[in-house]
């Protein structure tokens, strides 16, 4: 099948900015769910709570709310104009951002799960074995947690190719910056190309049943390994 | 006598009760400050009830041909209507144009745009928001001007677009973009401009933002239907429509 340059490039935006995402949620996520599967704090529910918002939210709320505060009148918008950046809304950077938020939840949970799954007592037998707490982190709990890390990469992706609300909201729907395949699919709707939705519509079907299917064929082997 | 009286006025609410029905309307999202205050006054004075639906024209357009049970299209277009009166999913005959919008150059600051428009050329402009000219007759208005002015090419980078003139508005309002291409009537009321600074685009400049309306089969013969559509071309519906600041 032939893809138009619109598509391909909606298409490789798409790829670009999932993988961005991906990359930037592991590396925030993971200290994140450390901090959560490990702190008795009383910070530990709000926070919690915090980071599970934007999977209850609709997006249309995340985006609105996105778009005040990166406009110039907002706390978000304010702070890159004093650093220098500009107003981020309508850019790539704008659309990264959103996407890290809206799939926080995703990135947080499997690997706050793998944490907790782990329990106390190998780090208790790595202390005893004399190993730092940064050390046993990364040589015992890290390793530990891969499959939880794993899961949560995917899903971050995945979420990030399948998110549509808060790109619609702030994105400004420019080719090869803001325009990705979700809006360019229901743009093809409402212009009534049935026949352009239609083929990046069943791309995406079979994307994500393909990536779902891999999941939980992953899981599965994972649970014959370790019974 | 008395009895006789109860009677009458028995058959009397029995008639107006039956004749009281509900027409569904799916109106365009543009159309819906002036559309619930119609449905109001059409509701006083012929006690029928409008139920109204807001939503994108292109959305509507995929219900209707799914068989969604709308009496009365309001769309945001001269095309849809059309397209769908061929399908032979409207009543023939029944379309009329009962808005014609104006397009502003609109910005939330004073004095930003000048009464001229002259601001589009100044190449001080950083993002000009506008809705998107294939899926909004606002947007294709919008570059229509722009390229009559020869000014598309210079601004093209600088465009951003929304799905539609609501949030072309949004855009702007928000100030994430300083100016940018709307509606007249969503930034005037009673023929002024509360807020920000505008250019009331001359409407020479481009194709007539004709919204059609159309009488769609499940409407056929329905006199609910049949009143809105009438109630549309009357004179005080007119009045409210134009104080919202729409043409004709």
């Amino acid at each position: 099948m032939a893809m138009s340059s619109e598509a391909l490039a909606a298409v490789r935006l798409t790829l670009v900015l999932a993988a961005s995402t991906t990359a930037l949620l592991l590396l925030l996520a993971t200290p994140l769910a450390w901090w959560l599967s490990q702190t008795s704090s009383r910070w530990r529910a709000p926070v919690n709570a915090l980071v599970t918002l934007p999977l209850v939210l609709p997006p249309t709320v995340l985006g609105f709310y996105l778009l005040v505060a990166l406009g110039p009148q907002g706390p978000l918008g304010q702070f890159t104009q004093a650093l220098g950046w500009g107003v981020l809304s309508f850019t790539f950077t704008g659309l990264l951002i959103g996407s890290v938020l809206f799939s926080l939840p995703f990135a947080v949970q499997p690997i706050q799960h793998a944490f907790e799954a782990i329990g106390q007592r190998p780090l208790e037998v790595a202390a005893t074995l004399r190993a730092r707490p940064l050390d046993a982190f990364f040589s015992v709990a890290l390793p530990l947690a891969r499959p939880g890390i794993l899961t949560a990469a995917i899903l971050s992706f995945s979420h990030t190719v399948g998110e549509f609300g808060v790109v619609l909201m702030i994105g400004g729907n420019i080719p090869g910056q803001t325009r990705v395949v979700s809006t360019l699919i229901y743009g093809h709707v409402e212009a009534m190309e049935y026949t352009q939705a239609h083929a990046l519509a069943g791309g995406m079907l079979l994307f994500s049943f393909v990536v779902l299917l891999g999941l939980s064929l992953m899981k599965k082997r994972r649970a014959r390994v370790l019974p | 006598m008395r009895r006789f009286l109860w009677l009458f006025i028995g058959v009397l609410m029995t008639l107006t009760g039956v004749q009281a029905a509900t027409v569904r309307v799916a109106v365009a999202a543009n159309f819906s400050a002036p559309m619930q205050k119609l449905a109001q006054a059409f509701e006083e004075e012929s006690g029928h009830k409008a139920v109204l639906a807001f939503g994108s024209t292109g959305n509507f357009y995929a219900q209707i041909r799914n068989g969604a049970p709308y009496e009365v299209l309001l769309a945001a277009d001269d095309e849809t209507p059309l397209k769908l009166e061929n399908e032979g999913l409207g009543v023939a005959g029944s379309r009329f144009t009962y808005a014609t919008g104006r397009l502003v150059l609109w910005s939330s600051q004073p004095r930003l745009v000048d009464d001229r428009g002259e601001v589009l050329r100044a190449g001080s402009v950083k993002r000009l928001a506008m809705a998107n000219p294939k899926l909004s007759p606002y947007g294709l208005a919008a570059q229509e001007v722009m390229t009559r002015l020869g000014v598309l090419s210079e601004l093209q980078a600088r465009i951003v677009q929304g799905e539609n003139i609501a949030q072309a508005y949004q855009f702007v309002a928000t100030g994430n973009a300083p100016l940018g291409f709307v509606a007249l009537s969503q930034v005037s009321l009673d023929g002024r401009m509360p807020q920000g600074s505008g250019w009331l685009v001359p409407a020479a400049l481009h194709t007539p933002i004709r919204q059609d309306g159309l009488l769609l089969s499940p409407g056929k013969g329905k006199p609910a239907a049949l009143a809105l559509m009438a109630f549309l071309k009357s004179a005080r519906a007119l009045a409210l429509i134009r104080s919202h600041g729409y043409e004709f």
